[in-house]
């Protein structure tokens, strides 16, 4: 049986998604900004993608902006608003951000912008009076993610955008996580940017979208064109667009399921793992978390030993191990939540997507348990 | 995923010798948790000194467990001195190759080796001890090891030299030492490397001197960690320390970070001090 449970790394884009896109590569293929009408029939589709991505986000349309993936809406919007802003004022960032937004940080940190990295507690979290305090000393540039890609850990992002506003900061969220998979509405929510990527919701890779509050102020990162009211030079990748309309209409449909279904598979995975794998851990916030999202712990065994025997069983998921993602230290956001070295080069993430059945996450629990027994027998640390 | 070989794979999902030998002739413990690889291979000898069997524990990724029970099957039947002459190319030759990112768990699997025969023929610890100057302090490796997997591999780059055994693959703190190893190894200088200052230092001396080693040579790299040490007290030659942050809840401080500690201030303070950490 295949089992696809690595959904924060990317979706399988879904049926309705492809066959939305079809004729933009046969038919509807024409510059949307071209004034003739191979190209004015299309912009039209352009526009409504563009209503989509806003009703999934309770923003209004025009402050919608596509870009190729949620890692050119981060740099986008943390080197935008910081450039702008001026040498003077911070960039506060987190420690367990995805390096979509970390880097561009240390990039500017070069360029001597201060950057400040709040820690997070071993659960994930991080203190919002922190946060106020850091605040106290003026005005700054935030960049906060709303859900973590790792643990799923979600963070107080309506409590942080308010701390952040009434500083007179800026605020921006990688929301590549969330989006889709939480209830989100911008008008109620004062976020100044939210980063989404298209491929995390089922839509293909290659397409993404940052938020920008009308009246925000941020320099253009790609220049060269009119295109997106000027603040994104680049012929629109109309297909992808389109296919990323598409997806939001169908999440905001799924998301139901996803808080409920999808929470409840996850949850019996959990369950299952814990009860038939001794010494095994959560990592994360157990009571703000990701629907879809499990970290796991397996102690004393490393994580990339244990995909290579799931994936002989038909089972994909990821691992913060050092091994798997060819550096040598194990993943920056387990060790920032202070996760001992026994547990965290054997973490596993598994993500589910509403695409999972009961039978799949049955089939999960009961192949698991057997090669942590197996990689155990292997290992120094366990004793016989 | 990573490209291994049939046999690669082969050892990784059925390993051979796995297990610990009762009773055995030595015993070599490398690596660690914190590194994200370890290994504890035993053997025995046979009347005629030679390796009767192996075995091996490994806590690593497919290629550390599969470089593992391809050096037990090497070395069986062995004399220990054709078995210290195994280098860790000939463990990855053995796997049909490895890719270079993974060179380091055959090197792992020779380092064992190493320590198990010193263990037998000198009754010294099975665990690997840190002699000589660290040149990373990340993964603890001193510019001994370093030499020698430039010289054994042949190895040109500093990315080579991490492939081969982690050195530089933390914070990176020591790319420019790598980089100058390199250079003198390749240019086979046999020149020793500068000793640690000599002098007889009053204890005031001592202490200012430890505590400017400390802030310059120790601090800043366990700070990029989230984690701090502070100098309890010095009291002859013993130095008491404790570490604070995120290093203070890491498990494998007392056998790294203080082992790190320890030869840092023997390099820059005197050759005679031990480092203790003192317990809460």
């Amino acid at each position: 049986m295949d089992v696809y449970l690595d959904n924060n790394a990317t979706t399988r884009v879904a049926p309705e998604v492809i066959e939305a896109m079809q004729p933009f590569f046969t038919e509807l293929w024409g510059n949307p900004s071209s004034m003739h009408h191979f190209g004015g029939q299309v912009a039209r589709y352009v526009e409504q993608a563009r209503e989509k991505v806003a009703a999934l986000l309770g923003a209004s349309p025009e402050e919608i902006l596509f870009t190729s993936c949620g890692t050119e809406s981060n740099n986008t919007a943390v080197r935008g608003a910081t450039e702008t802003a001026g040498f003077e004022v911070p960039i506060i960032t987190t420690r367990v951000e995805h390096p979509a937004v970390l880097e561009p940080c240390r990039h500017l940190g070069e360029q001597g912008y201060m950057v400040v990295k709040l820690n997070v507690d071993a659960s994930g979290q991080i203190d919002v009076e922190e946060l106020a305090e850091t605040l106290s000393h003026g005005p700054a540039v935030v960049s906060i993610m709303w859900a973590n890609n790792e643990t799923g850990v979600v963070f107080p992002i309506e409590r942080i955008a308010e701390i952040v506003k009434q500083a007179g900061g800026v605020f921006h969220t990688d929301a590549v996580q969330a989006v889709g998979k939480l209830p989100i509405d911008l008008s109620r929510t004062p976020i100044d940017m939210l980063s989404m990527s298209g491929h995390k919701l089922h839509a293909p890779k290659g397409i993404g979208a940052l938020y920008i509050r009308k009246g925000t102020k941020i320099r253009p990162f790609l220049l060269g064109g009119h295109q997106e009211g000027g603040r994104r030079g680049g012929t629109e990748n109309v297909p992808y667009i389109v296919g990323l309309g598409r997806a939001c209409e169908l999440a905001k449909d799924a998301l139901d399921d996803e808080m409920t279904r999808v929470t409840a598979l996850r949850d019996r995975l959990e369950a299952g793992l814990l009860e038939r794998c001794p010494d095994s851990r959560i990592n994360g916030d157990r009571e703000h978390r990701l629907p879809n999202t499990s970290n796991i712990s397996f102690q004393y065994i490393e994580g990339e030993a244990i995909l290579y025997h799931l994936s002989d069983v038909g089972v994909a998921a990821s691992s913060g191990s050092a091994c798997t993602s060819g550096s040598l230290e194990p993943s920056h956001v387990i060790r920032a939540m202070g996760v001992p070295f026994t547990a965290a080069h054997g973490s596993i993430r598994f993500s589910l997507s509403r695409y999972n059945t009961e039978e799949q996450i049955d089939y999960v629990i009961e192949h698991v348990p057997p090669i942590v027994e197996r990689l155990r027998k292997l290992s120094p640390f366990v004793n016989e | 995923m990573w490209e291994y070989t049939d046999k690669v794979l082969d050892h990784f999902k059925n390993p051979r010798n796995v297990g610990e030998i009762e009773d055995p002739d030595g015993v070599g413990e490398v690596g660690s948790m914190a590194c994200g690889d370890a290994l504890k291979l035993t053997f025995k000898l046979d009347e005629d000194g030679r390796i009767a069997d192996a075995r091996f524990k490994t806590f690593g990724c497919a290629s550390a467990i599969a470089s593992s029970s391809a050096l037990t099957e090497l070395i069986k039947g062995m004399t220990l001195e054709e078995a210290e002459k195994v280098t860790n190319r000939e463990i990855a030759e053995f796997l049909g190759g490895l890719p270079e990112q993974k060179m380091h768990c055959s090197v792992l699997g020779r380092e064992a080796l190493d320590v198990a025969i010193r263990n037998h023929r000198t009754g010294q610890s099975s665990k690997k001890i840190l002699e000589g100057k660290v040149i990373c302090n990340c993964f603890g490796i001193t510019q001994e090891e370093i030499e020698r997997v430039i010289r054994e591999n042949d190895l040109s780059t500093v990315e080579e030299v991490t492939n081969y055994c982690k050195a530089g693959g933390g914070c990176g703190a020591c790319i420019p030492d790598i980089e100058q190893i390199l250079d003198e190894t390749r240019q086979q200088k046999t020149e020793a490397p500068a000793a640690a200052p000599k002098r007889r230092l009053t204890t005031v001396q001592k202490i200012h001197l430890i505590e400017e080693t400390v802030d310059r040579e120790i601090r800043p790299m366990l700070q990029k960690d989230g984690g701090d040490l502070e100098l309890i007290d010095v009291i002859g030659n013993r130095v008491i320390i404790s570490f604070r942050g995120m290093c203070a809840q890491c498990n494998v401080a007392q056998f790294t970070m203080k082992d790190v500690v320890e030869t840092k201030l023997r390099e820059f303070v005197a050759d005679n001090l031990v480092v203790e950490e003192e317990k809460i």
